[in-house]
């Protein structure tokens, strides 16, 4: 199944982590153009792009560094959709570091202004694993058709609080921001790769942007 | 909120799903592809692939399988089994596996827990434990290579302070597969998830005992656990998905509702 234009280009950027397959499959299972790639010249010349990410926000950024990519992306004009950590390398910086060092917070890429900060959930349970649900702020562009309270999938221990910049919000002891936005770069904190219909649904509305 | 998860597992042996009766006598339930579809479309939260000759057999298995479940798959899946290494783990990752668990080759080696943890992330991480009630002792103790009975063995570990060190080296999930329960359907072992629970600040995840309805309802409520892993009910078709969802949000459990696209 295709739900767009069969000449549009989507790449996923290849930030240097493991597990990219489940986000290009998902992608397959929507559109036809789908590569993964670290140049800069298919970067450039995607018509959509995919920021995934997984592991710890310091290693991610060192890896964009060593592959000279944060110009690029910095500079990318197209529609680009941050997964997870790949939302959280969006903003300013993020309070996640290296395992055992004392240095400042990690530097991110600064398309959209905000920080990363480890969650503050009480009692509860480190990473918020599982379902939970999400109210869009406003249900237009890569929210069209989700209503408030549709379930998507978390898995992470930091986040974003809710700002000028949230496109919807989330609840785990505290708000936070479950989607961001800023001109072309969206962010969300959840999995629509492994989200279900809910997460094709968004996959398929960020591809007909 | 955050809703209970509801986790079919799928024991697979030569590349098919099996189910054995407290870790034995295994019979053939079907293939893995298509048991994930159905699984999935039924409104599962999550699935989890345990190969269970692959601690045991000391052989390197294949796992084409996995990249074919995460070409049809839109829901979080995790595989078990047979992973010892950072190199393992990676490949099982990159063929589209969302989280990996370990259980036999971390009691070998617990330091492995600290470079999976290090190389993908906590999320990544899951560590099942397979935990016995030892009549004699009163107190719940670890074993391993459970797959195999022959080579099953009581690590000496008890099943409280082995919670403790895998959370310390970087787990981001344990299971807590209850022996004495395992496959006869009598439920959960609630008194034992609740110690567990007082301990354990990742998600935790009862596995062992499923039989009925209420039994998903006791666990979350009595053992305040994230998630209910079950096979036989599921496989066999004694509790349809469905059928508990609605049963689950019925008694008050925030239980995950379909999705319903609203037309602009």
């Amino acid at each position: 199944m295709s739900v767009t234009n069969a000449l549009q280009k989507t790449v996923i950027i290849n930030t240097g982590c493991a597990n990219i397959s489940s986000v290009k499959f998902a992608l397959q299972r929507l559109t036809q153009n789908v590569t993964v790639s670290d140049d800069p010249d298919v970067i450039y010349a995607a018509d959509k792009l995919i920021l995934p990410g997984v592991g710890s926000a310091n290693a991610a950024m060192q890896s964009i560094l060593s592959k000279q990519l944060s110009g690029c992306i910095q500079s990318l004009t197209q529609p680009v959709l941050g997964v997870c950590l790949g939302m959280q390398l969006m903003v300013t910086d993020s309070q996640e570091k290296a395992h055992k060092s004392n240095a400042i917070d990690t530097a991110c890429l600064n398309l959209i202004p905000g920080k990363v900060k480890r969650m503050e959930v009480g009692n509860l349970r480190l990473p918020h694993m599982g379902w939970n649900t999400v109210d869009p702020v406003e249900q237009n562009s890569i929210f069209k058709g989700i209503p408030s309270g549709t379930y998507f999938y978390f898995v992470h221990s930091f986040a974003v609080d809710v700002y000028a910049h949230t496109l919807a919000t989330s609840q785990y002891e505290m708000p936070f921001s479950a989607a961001i936005h800023k001109d072309n770069f969206y962010g969300v904190q959840f999995h629509p790769e492994r989200s279900g219909d809910a997460g094709a649904t968004l996959m398929e509305n960020f591809l007909k942007l | 909120m955050l809703a209970r998860r509801i986790i079919p597992c799928l024991d697979v042996r030569e590349g098919k799903v099996v189910k054995g009766v407290k870790f034995r006598n295994h019979e053939i339930i079907g293939d893995i592809v298509p048991l994930a579809e159905q699984y999935a479309q039924q409104g599962a939260d999550e699935l989890v692939f345990y190969d269970i000759t692959a601690s045991s057999d000391q052989r390197v298995v294949d796992k084409s399988w996995v990249s074919r479940i995460a070409q049809v798959i839109d829901i979080p899946f995790c595989v078990a089994g047979g992973i010892k290494s950072v190199q393992d783990a990676g490949r099982i990752l990159e063929m589209g596996a969302d989280k990996i668990s370990v259980n036999s080759p971390a009691l070998a080696d617990p330091e492995l827990i600290t470079r999976l943890h290090d190389t993908f992330g906590q999320q990544c991480v899951v560590v099942g434990i397979d935990s016995y009630f030892n009549e004699q002792s009163q107190q719940y103790e670890v074993y391993q290579f459970t797959g195999d009975e022959k080579r099953t063995q009581n690590t000496g570990r008890l099943t409280a302070d082995w919670v403790l060190e895998v959370q310390q080296r970087g787990a981001g999930e344990i299971v807590l597969n209850c022996m004495n329960q395992d496959g006869v359907r009598q439920g959960y072992d609630i008194a034992q998830l609740s110690q567990i629970r007082a301990v354990c600040n990742v998600p935790l995840i009862a596995s062992g005992g499923a039989g009925e309805k209420h039994h998903f309802y006791d666990v979350y409520k009595q053992a305040d656990v994230d998630g209910a892993l079950a096979a036989s009910v599921f496989h066999k078709g004694i509790i349809p998905i469905p059928e508990l969802k609605d049963f689950l949000r019925a008694q008050g459990i925030i239980i995950r509702d379909e999705f319903v696209q609203t037309t602009a």
